[in-house]
């Protein structure tokens, strides 16, 4: 259950370069993890290519915080 | 100066007189290249002068889904790819009034939308290693107009906008992306004039002569190079004077 949020984390910090730990569940990308809408759109690559997914922009937008991105990504790989 | 050892390039068109000039230009500097174009044979003779690190990947970039497999299979070839040329382009001429629709998008095809597919495509191995050179082989006439050639200077106007608004969007990721804008060179297309074009030509030019292409392949090498990193978003026009802009 936890291995996709180890998964996303792992991408997170990879691509912003910050500390694992300030990478909880509520940190929201552009507001404490200083990220910029470049890094965002890496971000949604990065995750598509690690869960072989396609997250189309308008969920892609909706993707702020890393919660988000967990939970978009288990609802579109346990539907496939 | 203009050490390229250890970098990768994509050339489109580089069959022709100016695409084999920037090939051979980058490859002196240290470069790896791929070559690509539509006419295979062509680029086998460019990449037999050229010898080792060289690459030939034919490819119609007419086709929607080449630029993207074409930057896959150079990235492959090559392991990364550090800088882009898009060089590769055509003419489809003919006066406004008398111009067929199928002539319009020929020419934005190949010279406009299938360098944004190229730029779309390698900007994602260029974002990661924070690095990348984007050029863009405009014209002269996508800032000045010329008579006969709506198509052509709408699609090179094109790519000096589409050029910039890259420009900004990658600029903090070390990327930079820049035009050359030649005037009138020596090729294949300029052979075919008889000498009274040509003399008319060159009433329009201070220089008094037609560059060569090995002109326009060392503005190419500037802004591949690293001493050309904090020059983004520019045209750099290579032609003797012909327009100051």
């Amino acid at each position: 259950m936890s291995d996709v949020a180890e998964r996303v984390k792992k991408i997170v910090v990879e691509h912003l370069g910050v500390e694992e730990d300030k990478v909880v569940e509520s940190a929201n990308f552009i507001e404490d993890l200083n990220a910029d809408s470049l890094d965002t759109v890496e971000l949604v690559m990065a995750f598509e290519e690690e869960f072989g997914t396609e997250i189309p922009d308008d969920a892609a937008e909706k993707i702020q915080t890393v919660q988000d991105a967990i939970d978009f990504i288990k609802k579109s790989t346990e539907g496939a | 100066m203009f050490d390229l050892s250890g970098k990768t390039a994509l050339v489109t068109g580089a069959s022709g007189g100016i695409g084999a000039a920037i090939a051979t230009s980058l490859h002196r500097q240290g470069a790896t290249v791929a070559l690509t174009g539509t006419r295979e044979a062509a680029l086998q003779a460019v990449a037999a002068k050229l010898g080792e690190r060289c690459h030939v990947i034919p490819a119609n970039l007419a086709d929607p889904e080449a630029p993207a497999a074409l930057v896959k299979e150079a990235e492959a070839a090559m392991g990364s790819l550090d800088i882009l040329v898009n060089n590769a382009g055509l003419t489809r001429d003919g006066l406004l009034m008398r111009m067929k629709d199928e002539d319009w998008q020929t020419v934005l095809d190949v010279n406009l939308t299938a360098g944004f597919r190229l730029v779309r495509a390698v900007l994602r191995g260029m974002m990661k290693r924070r690095t990348g050179r984007i050029i863009g082989i405009t014209s002269v006439v996508g800032v000045t107009g010329n008579p006969g050639q709506a198509n052509y200077a709408a699609s090179k106007a094109g790519m000096i906008g589409f050029t910039k608004a890259t420009a900004l969007e990658v600029a903090n990721r070390n990327i930079t992306a820049n035009c050359v804008a030649p005037g009138f060179i020596e090729t294949a297309m300029t052979d075919v004039l008889d000498e009274k074009q040509r003399e008319t030509i060159l009433t329009k030019v201070p220089a008094g002569r037609l560059g060569q292409a090995d002109e326009i392949a060392a503005a190419v090498t500037y802004l591949a190079s690293d001493e050309a990193a904090y020059v983004t978003g520019q045209t750099l026009h290579v032609n003797g004077g012909m327009a100051m802009i």
